[in-house]
């Protein structure tokens, strides 16, 4: 695959090697020449020093022959943009930006990047998955179909405990796919599955139904 | 009207002092508060402090409610992030868009943005001033 990566700071010259190593044509785009010096020292050719924004150096960069085009600067506005000229301009199939500020995510996705990549919502997605008391934790997003998979911890307090599927009111596009249970195998659940205290249940279903779907196994307060 | 201007450079600043005293209700956004100088003692709108790429400033400055938004920062990724959020985000009804680049200003224009480049229509200008100066003096 040919990749692109506009921004070459710490993340992006790991990047570009990490991706030489797995056998890609990389080319890294960056402003500053004396980064654009260490890295064709250390790494070989394979970084343009120009603006990632800038059409004319996307055109030197061959972009139109790009399958991925990754834009990693520490500006949301520039990797935006970047990755808007790549996609309409160059018609680069698979578009990824960094993003600072995590509320930004809905807007790029809007305007037809492909995948985003906040580490602010990274290191969130931990700390929600290490707190015990946290109601629901995203595991996957399955972002063309608009799902996802959450896992869902049932507390002993919950109004869902010693009931089966069938009597709860779990919203239509939620499938119950997965039971965890403490000193037991993992289990496929149907419709007469009792739910026990503790129980770890994964789930698919929508952003819209998320919450219904945690007020029916949380058990509403 | 209530129009939103983000950037108080000088275009920024002169076009609000213009659409204030017209009666307009005008609010101007900048990041940095020492901008707020270029506008003039008469200025009857809001100054306020703030990143018009971020969504949660661009509704303090009232942008749910706007009539038209204005993007004139210096920067032309800036200006097209806060343009876009503008138009589809909160659907202000009339969004515009400086953006130096020519090339990048073709670009947007044709993704639906209404967008100026003052590069391209001051070199056009300048051009034309030359050859009205040369008509002259082969009259």
């Amino acid at each position: 695959m040919y990749i692109i990566v506009v921004g070459v700071g710490r993340l992006g010259y790991y990047l570009i090697k990490a991706l030489l190593e797995e056998g890609h044509e990389v080319l890294g785009i960056e402003k500053k020449a004396t980064v654009c010096e260490t890295v064709t020292d250390e790494l070989g050719s394979v970084c343009l020093r120009g603006d990632g924004c800038e059409i004319a150096t996307l055109n030197e960069a061959g972009t139109n022959r790009a399958d991925m085009f990754i834009a990693i600067t520490g500006d949301d506005e520039d990797n935006l943009v970047a990755c808007q000229i790549a996609k309409h301009k160059f018609n680069v199939p698979f578009t990824i930006a960094r993003m600072r500020n995590p509320k930004n995510e809905a807007l790029f996705k809007k305007l037809g990047i492909d995948a985003t990549v906040s580490s602010t919502n990274i290191i969130l997605e931990y700390i929600e998955q290490e707190m015990p008391t946290h109601p629901l934790t995203h595991l996957l997003t399955i972002r063309d179909k608009g799902m996802e998979i959450v896992e869902v911890k049932i507390p002993p307090e919950s109004t869902a405990v010693g009931k089966s599927l069938k009597e709860l009111s779990l919203p239509p596009e939620s499938i119950l796919s997965l039971i965890i249970r403490k000193h037991a195998k993992p289990l496929i659940p149907d419709a007469n599955t009792v739910l026990q205290a503790e129980d770890q249940v994964i789930a698919v279903t929508t952003p819209e139904s998320e919450e219904a779907l945690r007020a029916a196994l949380r058990g509403a307060p | 009207m209530k129009v939103v201007i983000m950037g108080c450079g000088r275009v920024g600043a002169q076009l609000a002092s213009l659409l204030d005293a017209e009666g307009h209700q005008v609010t101007v956004l900048d990041r940095d508060a020492y901008s707020f100088r270029r506008l003039p003692p008469t200025f009857k709108g809001t100054a306020l402090l703030g990143n018009g790429i971020d969504e949660a400033v661009l509704r303090k400055a009232g942008i749910e409610e706007a009539d038209a938004f204005f993007a004139l920062t210096e920067g032309d990724n800036r200006n097209v992030m806060a343009a876009q959020i503008a138009k589809h985000i909160f659907n202000v009804p009339r969004v515009i868009c400086r953006i130096y680049d020519p090339l990048r200003q073709e670009l947007y224009q044709t993704l639906g943005l209404e967008a100026i480049s003052p590069t391209k229509i001051f070199a056009e200008l300048l051009k034309e001033k030359l050859e009205e100066g040369r008509s002259e003096e082969t009259r």
